[in-house]
């Protein structure tokens, strides 16, 4: 490359006619386009590990985002009542420290249906606090409100809050954990389901405190 | 004399010691050696400020999201004058905010945008961005709950992008999370990348005025046309040139002198900005908010509807960008004076109110619920006097339910909910159980967390809150009923005894 870029001598340049710096000057300004040219290649190249590394949080599959992830025994959590629990991130890495912790709500409906929400308020990501006597989820930044089984009650939330699918494992609860959830990276990939609040009857005994939540506003309204 | 020799044996190879001199002492129009040209320097000054306490913090500062918290703490108490320097950047950064806004304020107003200084106007638009580039980079330095949930915050509108929302998220958080990739790369965006776009855009914003001078002063019916404006600007600088430095610059001198020493006292009297609790999301009692600069964003994402929320969003920073980087092509000939300017004067008016309300509401966010008022705030005395037992236990259900969270009585409470104080002069009692059972108008329907007594002795104790024993809410159409009713059953003959009756009855 400096053979091509070599400057041909001062002493000889000035010694030629203009005609023939011209045809000299020719020569080089092709030569010193080539280089350019050359350097352009070789910067595309390397441009592209790059931008690759620069992309790479966005280019990482969405398959390997997420695991399952445990929640402890099921007994942790009565039946009719919603519990605050936490987690360490299946994504956390090496240095998150604190941050690679998650708190979650979860809401066990009856023996094995519960309904796990991200902490997170789907208006702005805020964590959201559950308020028992209320059965609200009340968020503190914007003030959005939820009702029990998540569905949106009011303020700026334009949806209910997110889900972590779950599953039983022995006396295990498993959610699967990835994201942090928002609007485009939801915690779980199924649509809301409607959720049956009438089989909360195993738990009368257990939970005196909440026995008929389901069918009260109908009896009022009859 | 041996600093003279010293002086030309630099200058001789230096050779740029004479041109800053000759720039410095350019002719500048008498009328502009005013206060009201400070702002620019201070600007500057106070990002040299930055500059160099954002190096001595970075002397301790560990940007990782496990030590993070813990090394500004370490600053604020082990590290001698630690908490000072964190201080005066602190408070650099919101005094540079304001200075800067300032700036645009006067040159706008001022019409020095116009021509020959577009450019110099749309490159001071991008300083303005970086500005709150660094703001917003600097809140996440200050690794605390308030970053880590203002990251959220951020990753959520990000995540309100169409189609490439997601990886937007990934690419912002560094993964799929908030945690040590995300402050390194913040970190990345504050000491590296930010600055050195800030630098050099100063740097082509100082010579283009230098260039072009600094702007006339603007006199009402003298125009900007782009055929004449250099020659007059020339002769004008020629026939009342003062020297820029020291004439004019004193001034700049003084005001960079007093900002920067505003700054000390402020950082001396006031001390560093936290950092609050640690970055620990599964603490959640928490009531993340921004720093101050953008408090009003945070108080204009309360208000917007659910539906318009992801358009105003995405939508409206572009139209704002785009009209101020715009503005110079679009009025970049005419009237500069403000006087011949209404528009312009009413717009920064009404921008500056609307920007000042959102960020008073962003203070004390009135749109959130109190979450401790039902457990704090009891009920006030005054409301439970000569009160039935029923309304005393309805008293009790509103304190349980959490009524108070978002409703206030006598000045305690949320505000997110109309205050109760004087609830029964403005609804009747059906409308009330109404309310509480189904909700709406902002309201949660409450029907699944109340029983039918709940319901019956709150409302109870609702219908005795009068204010100032003002008249019980009626509902008109039902007293007309009953004395359609009573014409019915007492016949159309005796009517004056039924109004009576009724009357009685009332």
């Amino acid at each position: 490359m400096s053979e091509l870029l070599k400057y041909p001598g001062m002493s000889k340049v000035d010694s030629l006619s203009p005609e023939e710096k011209a045809a000299a000057h020719t020569r080089r300004v092709f030569l010193f386009k080539l280089a350019v040219g050359l350097n352009a290649m070789v910067g595309a190249v390397l441009a592209v590990p790059l931008v690759g590394y620069l992309l790479g949080p966005a280019a990482r599959k969405r398959s390997n985002i997420g695991a399952w992830v445990n929640l402890g025994s099921l007994s942790n959590f009565p039946v009719g009542q919603t519990r605050l629990a936490d987690f360490r991130s299946p994504m956390a890495a090496f240095n998150d420290g604190e941050t690679g912790k998650t708190p979650c709500w979860v809401r066990r409906i009856s023996e094995k249906s519960f309904q796990v929400f991200a902490i997170n308020c789907a208006h702005l990501g805020c964590p959201v606090r559950w308020f028992s006597e209320s059965r609200l989820f009340l968020c503190p930044c914007h003030g959005g409100a939820y009702y029990e089984d998540g569905s949106r009650a009011s303020g700026p939330p334009e949806r209910g809050l997110f889900e972590y699918k779950f599953k039983i494992a022995g006396d295990s609860l498993l959610i699967y954990a990835g994201n942090l959830p928002t609007l485009s990276t939801e915690a779980s990939c199924r649509q809301k389901p409607i959720v049956q609040i009438e089989s909360a009857k195993p738990a009368e005994s257990a939970s005196a405190s909440m026995p008929e939540v389901t069918t009260r506003s109908t009896t009022w309204q009859g | 004399m041996a600093g003279l020799k010293i002086y030309k044996w630099l200058e001789h190879r230096l050779g740029f010691i004479q041109p800053l001199k000759q720039a410095a002492e350019h002719p500048t129009p008498s009328n502009n050696a005013s206060w009201w040209y400070v702002f620019g320097s201070a600007a500057t000054v106070l990002l040299m400020l930055q500059v160099v306490t954002g190096i001595l913090l970075a002397l301790v500062y560990s940007p990782s999201a496990n030590e993070a918290w813990t090394s500004l703490n370490f600053l604020n108490h082990n590290v001698a004058l630690g908490w000072y320097l964190r201080a005066l950047h602190g408070w650099g950064s919101d005094f540079m905010i304001a200075i800067v806004l300032i700036h645009l304020v006067q040159v706008f107003l001022f019409g020095s945008f116009k021509f020959p200084r577009e450019l110099t106007w749309m490159v001071g638009v991008v300083l303005l961005l970086l500005t709150l580039g660094m703001a917003f980079t600097g809140q996440v330095m200050r690794f605390d709950q308030d970053a880590y949930w203002g990251l959220g915050i951020g990753a959520s509108i990000a995540s309100r992008v169409p189609f490439i929302g997601a990886d937007l998220v990934h690419l912002l958080l560094g993964g799929p999370i908030i945690g040590g990739a995300t402050l390194s790369r913040f970190f990345t965006l504050h000491v590296f990348v930010i600055p050195g776009l800030l630098l050099a855009g100063v740097a082509v914003h100082v010579l283009m005025v230098l260039k072009h001078g600094v702007s006339d002063w603007p006199m009402p019916g003298r125009l900007v046309r782009r055929s004449t404006y250099e020659r007059e600007y020339h002769e004008l600088a020629q026939r009342t040139g003062l020297p820029f430095v020291p004439d004019a610059a004193w001034k700049d001198a003084v005001f960079a002198a007093a900002i920067v020493f505003s700054v000390m006292a402020c950082a001396f009297f006031f001390g560093p900005f936290g950092p609050s609790g640690q970055p620990d999301p599964t603490i959640i009692q928490t009531a993340p908010h921004p720093d101050f600069a953008f408090l009003w964003i945070y108080a204009v994402l309360a208000f917007l509807p659910p539906s318009m929320e992801t358009p105003v969003l995405l939508v409206a920073p572009v139209l704002a960008i785009t009209g101020m980087l715009l503005l110079p092509l679009l009025a970049g000939e005419g009237e500069r004076h403000w006087a011949r300017r209404p528009v312009a004067v009413l717009s920064v008016s009404v921008i500056a109110v609307t920007l000042g309300i959102f960020t008073r509401l962003g203070t004390y966010t009135p749109w959130s619920p109190v979450m401790d008022a039902w457990s704090g705030d009891a009920v006030p005395v005054k409301y439970m006097h000569n009160r039935s037992p029923l309304e005393r236990e309805g008293a009790m259900v509103l304190q349980d339910k959490q009524c108070r969270d978002c409703h206030s009585l006598d000045g305690a409470g949320g505000m997110r909910g109309p205050a109760l104080d004087a609830v029964a002069s403005r609804m009747t009692e059906d409308q009330i159980v109404r309310q509480v059972l189904q909700g709406g108008g902002n309201m949660p329907a409450y029907g699944n967390a109340l029983n039918p007594a709940e319901t019956k002795a709150l409302v109870s104790f609702l219908m005795t809150l009068r204010g100032n024993d003002l008249q019980p809410a009626m509902d008109a159409s039902r007293e007309l009923l009953r004395q359609s009713r009573m014409d019915q059953t007492v016949g159309t003959a005796n009517l004056p005894a039924a109004a009576a009756k009724a009357g009685q009855q009332k």
